[in-house]
């Protein structure tokens, strides 16, 4: 092959134009304060957050296939570590954001040495315990307002901005941040040799473990990254709501139910699948958030419906029909034109 | 000393030494007291009907199973505790007999996971190690088929590409001729001939006999998990033992 008529590339024409879109769309992201109302602002951060959480669940389930089912133990942590941090160690809340995710990363690697002798099944359950045993210690903590939790002191809550306009887009601009990093640091996961060894772990462990990969290795480092990333979700998170208490800050419901449910009807195993999966949840909550409990069931039917109808989710539906993928993280092969005979 | 065979003199130390293997699933024996030494550079062909235990014991040296009992050696080293990836990133690769393909992804980056986990190589050295590769598997084709929808035969070719990729000292072939045409037999017997004439030291199981025996440099058979019979394979095929076995089938070599 001494002409090499192959070549290899690793993006496509879908790709290049959805990183302009991509870029485009942050860039009117970022001057929403200037075009967004109040509540629209508000929104559009949780819709970051719940995309961010989701891609880091994704990483960790649809490729490391680590199901936690506890992931509001690392959202709750560092909701808490938010105040700790700011009203016991003084910091400005910015810094005790990032101390809490490095703190949330140094309490994940006990946990994972624990966890990960459980399998399948028990393992899931293992993060829910873990998390259980999170929120009773956290409901212990007088300090912090017990069982009943505490509110950021307002001093605190100043240091930000002074301005409650200034503030609002402080958060909007955090929670956006906060997308664009958990995604950004999932792409380059992925891309990455150990992208690879990722992904073939996500397809077949016996395959993977065979050909020199550390399963065990990748796996937690998969799980100390995304927990602590997802520490610092949750002070950021906390540092919107301005006020934490266990049941809040520990809440399954909120923290990991409708982030599985983003990445099932999404698409698990894709970038792109928590993606259109937060879209979709943000848009079936704002039509029918009026419903009451009706919404609940809405979204058990759909992910019901999705389950059996897209078992890949809306994008694996997609990328089914019509070979597409928005980040360019295959590898393509293709034969040089001038060698084409 | 002196009455030691003329090759042992010749040849360097055993690049796999197995002694004693034993292991049972529940009440049934399927490895039983297994030992046999690899010479660095040799091909060893493995036969023996199904269900002998010849996988499992793939599976012991490779590390996929823990033994009940026994001790593997591999370059001089005792690896019986050692991870599969641990044994594979040492110089040991396989292919699986019921094929274990990364569906997920091509058959390019199939091939690439095996480059970049196990041999360490990265950029477009793995790259072209892939693309050498599935050129002579006959798979470069489809480099961009997804795995999972590969035909068994492709998924076979995809066993052996990703084994290669892993740039072997000691390759481990499960079964990998059955099913294919003559001339594909034929170039695939080139293809393990060359890989052998690189330096690789090899162990084949297959049942497709005339194509091992163009091959290797020696046989065993296993029969219920335990070695009965080792030696140049003309011997071997002619013995009593595997007379048995392999009853009505032509040995043509
Ligand atoms: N994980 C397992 N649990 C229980 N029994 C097993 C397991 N794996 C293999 N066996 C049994 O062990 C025996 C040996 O199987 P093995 O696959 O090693 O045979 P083989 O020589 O490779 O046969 P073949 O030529 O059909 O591939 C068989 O009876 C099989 O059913
Ligand atoms: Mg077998």
């Amino acid at each position: 092959m001494s002409d090499q008529p192959h070549e290899i590339s690793r993006s496509s024409q879908a790709a290049r134009v959805a990183a302009v879109l991509g870029a485009l769309i942050i860039i009117i992201l970022v001057a929403a304060p200037w075009w967004a109302g109040r509540a629209d602002m508000r929104l559009m951060g949780e819709l970051f957050l719940y995309l961010a959480l989701a891609s880091l669940w994704n990483l960790m389930a649809g490729y490391a296939g680590l199901v936690s089912v506890g992931q509001q133990a690392y959202v709750g942590f560092g909701g808490y570590m938010l105040f700790a941090l700011t009203i016991f160690g003084g910091l400005h809340p910015v810094f005790a954001i990032a101390g809490a995710g490095v703190l949330g990363a140094l309490i994940a690697i006990p946990v994972a040495t624990l966890i990960f002798r459980l399998r399948g099944a028990y393992f899931a359950i293992g993060t829910w315990v873990i998390a259980e045993v999170f929120r009773l210690s956290f409901a212990q903590l007088s300090a912090l307002g017990g069982g009943s939790g505490s509110s950021l002191p307002v001093g605190i809550v100043r240091s930000l901005a002074s301005s409650r306009s200034g503030r609002e887009s402080l958060s909007y601009w955090m929670a956006l941040g906060a997308a664009v990093t958990a995604i950004t640091v999932v792409y380059l996961m992925l891309r990455s040799r150990r992208g690879l060894a990722l992904t073939a772990i996500r397809d077949n462990e016996l395959a993977a473990g065979s050909l020199g990969i550390d399963i065990w290795r990748t796996k937690f480092v998969v799980y100390v990254v995304a927990s602590g990333l997802t520490a610092m979700l949750g002070a950021l998170i906390f540092l919107q709501k301005l006020r934490i208490s266990p049941d809040a800050a520990f809440s399954v419901n909120d923290w990991t139910a409708f982030v599985i449910f983003i990445v099932v009807i999404g698409g698990i195993g894709t970038i792109e699948g928590p993606i259109i999966g937060t879209l979709i949840f943000f848009a079936l909550r704002e039509t029918l958030a009026d419903l009451g409990t009706t919404y609940l069931i809405v979204l058990g039917v759909v992910a019901i419906v999705v389950m059996l109808k897209a078992p890949k989710g809306v994008w694996g539906f997609i990328v089914e029909r019509y070979d597409i993928q928005l980040l360019p993280l295959r590898y393509r092969v293709n034969v040089k034109e001038h060698a084409k005979r | 000393m002196c009455a030691a065979p003329f090759y042992l003199k010749v040849q360097m130390s055993p690049i796999l030494q197995i002694n004693g293997l034993n292991k049972a699933f529940g009440a049934v024996t399927v490895a039983d007291d297994l030992s046999f030494a690899l010479q660095q550079g040799e091909a060893l062909g493995v036969i023996g009907p199904n269900g002998a235990g010849k996988t499992t014991m793939f599976n012991l040296i490779t590390g996929t199973l823990a033994p009940d009992k026994g001790a593997i050696l591999f370059k001089g080293e005792n690896v019986t505790k050692h991870s599969a990836a641990r044994r594979c990133r040492a110089g040991m690769a396989r292919s699986f007999q019921v094929p274990q393909p990364f569906s997920g992804m091509s058959v390019f980056e199939n091939a690439m996971v095996a480059a970049t986990q196990s041999s360490g190589l990265s950029g477009q050295v793995a790259e072209q190690l892939c693309l050498d590769v599935l050129d002579q598997t006959a798979l470069l084709n489809k480099a961009n088929t997804l795995a999972g929808s590969l035909t068994l035969l492709d998924r076979k070719r995809l066993e052996l590409t990703r084994a290669l990729c892993a740039k072997p000292k000691l390759l481990m072939l499960d079964e990998i001729a059955g099913g294919l045409t003559e001339s594909e037999c034929t170039s695939l017997i080139q293809t393990i001939k060359d890989i052998h004439a690189s330096g690789v030291s090899i162990i084949w199981i297959e049942h497709v006999v005339h194509a091992l025996l163009a091959v290797v440099d020696r046989l065993i058979v296993i029969d219920f998990g335990s070695k009965i019979a080792e030696g140049a394979p003309k011997e071997i095929m002619a013995s009593p033992e595997v007379q048995e076995i392999y009853l009505g089938i032509e040995v043509d070599a």
